[in-house]
């Protein structure tokens, strides 16, 4: 049987999460024996449709383009899935707010366990999981009919677009229209950002509590803008207010494994290593020598941030 | 309105686990066990929705051992009124504990039902969305704020871009999520009241739930262990190890 990705939305185009969600579907896909379709459903969302259409190893595209599934609420979401998951053996969706909201309402009505933040996957059943804050990884299997799986995107590098001359995936309507009288979208406070967004930045440059405030988090900007970096922040920078939650790397938080990640002011928590431990480097700047963040840094500077940053952004 | 709050037994957040020799689990023998945070900010907001006057009744709920009786306890010392334990030995996935929760709802019929959004354990996050489709009613998960208004709840939701806000009719499922409040801490006569206030006990059989699972844990291994590296001396030096050495400037 096929498997369905559920693409993942930023303002109406298609987020970066979902290629990755179709790279782990490809490794499904061998043992199961199936094509993958990806579901685009929102307000407005032709040219999200068109936009997974391209994505390599898509098959066909499935399109639920109505105003009761504008902003992906919980409720409609997870029962437009519940009338398209017969066709079935997987559906797969990005461990993303989105995909944590919707999936498990389908697990639940189709009386199936849902594996959540899958790492890796050793066969159309079974899959490899983070648990304890990724202190220790559980490889489990499912014997559902129906598996319902989130994924760590970090975790699977992106498919390719196809090229041109390649042609894309089908894109289907879907026609099904469900009621929901039982929530309703108010409003969104979004981030406004010109840098490169956390989950999928190169380099990644986060701020702890040793910021001391908000307004110092500028002193990160700099540094920022020269390596095209995005920022991120411990929940202890978010909870004292310094920046605002979609900024927090952790455990509770986002997933980050970019290139270089350069921890500042941060102690490093097991809650905050969670988040960011599969970056490839790992800097951390911190004037407690004794700070744990150090046992996992592969290049530790060990001084006063409030020195070390004007100093680091002029030398880049 | 009647506030239900579910609450979990796990490690205590401190701790750093260690996987069993043999890789069949985790190794949980004498290790500190404490309610999930964020069952700790459920419990919370329940109890100052009570204080405001808004909730009549708040009634903790938890599934699980024998000991998970003392995270009951620390509920009721918080100021929930009474507990509900459904009493298992087994491991008990997340729609299991859904199943449970749902029948309680049935039972219970709480205007608002709050959940941790994620169990520091399994780091799941399934739960209240589970309990939510199969009571049929709407969620609010993640939540930062929490809004009662008459008959209707809005819930601000911390979603990967920012803040949402929805509203939802009541009865609802709220998830919490880490701004939500700040727990107090429960005081020593409050702890002694705890031990008065009624703890009500069931098996998952009276309820006519079977908690088994069809997903088995094969293994459990530790992750790749991260080589700490070396101490730089300065910015210079810095800056010229992620060039030339790490290449990644
Ligand atoms: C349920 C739960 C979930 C959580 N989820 C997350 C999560 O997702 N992400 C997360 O990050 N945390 C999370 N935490 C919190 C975590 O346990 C830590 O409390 C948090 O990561 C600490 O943040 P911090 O390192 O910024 O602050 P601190 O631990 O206070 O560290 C500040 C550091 O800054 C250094 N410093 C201070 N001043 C300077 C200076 N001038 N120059 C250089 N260094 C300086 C200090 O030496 C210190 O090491 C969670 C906790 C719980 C209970
Ligand atoms: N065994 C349990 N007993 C009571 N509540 C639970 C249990 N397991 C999960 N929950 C609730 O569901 C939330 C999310 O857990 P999970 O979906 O397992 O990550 C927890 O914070 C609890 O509020």
């Amino acid at each position: 049987m096929s498997i369905l990705v559920l693409a993942d939305l930023h303002d109406g185009h298609l987020a970066d999460a979902t290629a990755h969600v179709v790279a782990a579907a490809q490794q499904i896909a061998p043992s199961s024996g199936g094509d993958i379709h990806v579901l685009v459903a929102g307000d407005d969302v032709q040219g999200a449709a068109e936009a997974a259409a391209a994505l390599d190893g898509v098959s066909k595209v499935r399109v639920a383009d109505h105003a009761v599934y504008a902003h992906q609420l919980a409720e409609p979401m997870g029962a437009l899935l519940v009338a398209l998951a017969d066709d079935y053996s997987h559906v797969l969706a990005s461990a993303s707010t989105t995909g944590k909201n919707v999936l498990p309402r389908l697990a639940a009505l189709k009386d199936v366990s849902q594996l959540s933040e899958i790492i890796a996957v050793e066969s159309a059943d079974t899959f490899q999981r983070p648990i304890y804050a990724g202190n220790a990884i559980a490889t489990v299997k499912s014997d559902d009919p129906l598996k319902v799986i989130s994924v760590r995107t970090t975790a699977f590098d992106a498919v390719a677009r196809s090229s041109q001359d390649q042609g894309s995936a089908a894109i289907e309507r879907v026609d099904t229209v469900v009621e929901n009288s039982q929530s309703t979208f108010v409003k969104e406070a979004l981030a406004q950002s010109d840098r490169p967004e956390l989950g999928g930045a190169k380099i990644v440059i986060s701020g702890g509590r040793g910021m001391g405030n908000g307004d110092n988090f500028k002193l990160l900007d700099g540094i920022a803008d020269k390596l095209g970096a995005a920022i991120g922040a411990s929940r202890a920078a978010v909870d004292a207010g310094f920046v605002p939650n979609d900024m927090q790397v952790g455990q509770t938080g986002k997933i980050v494994a970019p290139d270089l990640y350069i921890a500042v002011g941060i102690s490093g928590a097991i809650q905050h290593l969670a988040g960011m431990k599969d970056s490839k480097v790992i800097v951390a700047i911190n004037k407690d020598e004794e700070a744990p963040i150090f046992q996992v840094a592969d290049y530790g500077l060990v001084g006063d941030l409030f020195e070390v940053l004007p100093a680091l952004e002029s030398k880049l | 309105m009647k506030v239900l709050v579910a609450v979990k037994r796990v490690i205590d957040y401190n701790v750093k686990i260690r996987v069993k020799p043999d890789h069949s689990d985790v190794d949980l023998t004498n290790v500190k066990m404490a309610m999930n945070p964020f069952c700790e900010i459920a419990v919370e907001e329940a109890v100052r929705l009570k204080e405001r006057g808004v909730a009549s009744e708040v009634v903790a709920v938890t599934v699980g051992p024998k000991a998970a009786q003392e995270q009951l306890r620390t509920a009721l010392a918080l100021g929930a009124d009474r507990a509900i334990h459904l009493e298992t030995d087994e491991r008990v996935e997340s729609l299991a504990v859904a199943k449970l929760l749902a029948k309680v709802v049935e039972d219970e019929q709480p205007g608002l039902t709050i959940l941790g959004k994620q169990a520091i354990d399994t780091d799941n996050n399934q739960t209240g969305q589970m309990l939510a489709a199969l009571s049929g009613l709407p969620q609010g998960t993640f939540a930062s704020e929490v809004v009662v208004d008459g008959d209707k709840l809005q819930v601000t939701r911390e979603i990967d871009g920012g803040l949402q806000t929805v509203e939802l009719t009541l009865p609802a499922i709220v998830t919490t999520d880490l701004r939500l409040n700040e727990p107090r801490y429960a005081k020593l006569p409050d702890i002694m009241k705890a031990k008065k206030k009624p703890l009500d006990v069931k098996t998952p059989a009276e309820l006519g739930v079977e908690v088994g699972s069809r997903v088995s844990l094969l293994k459990v291994t530790p992750p790749p262990e991260r080589q700490g590296g070396v101490k730089v001396g300065s910015v210079d030096e810095l800056v010229d190890k992620l060039k030339n050495e790490a290449k990644v400037l």
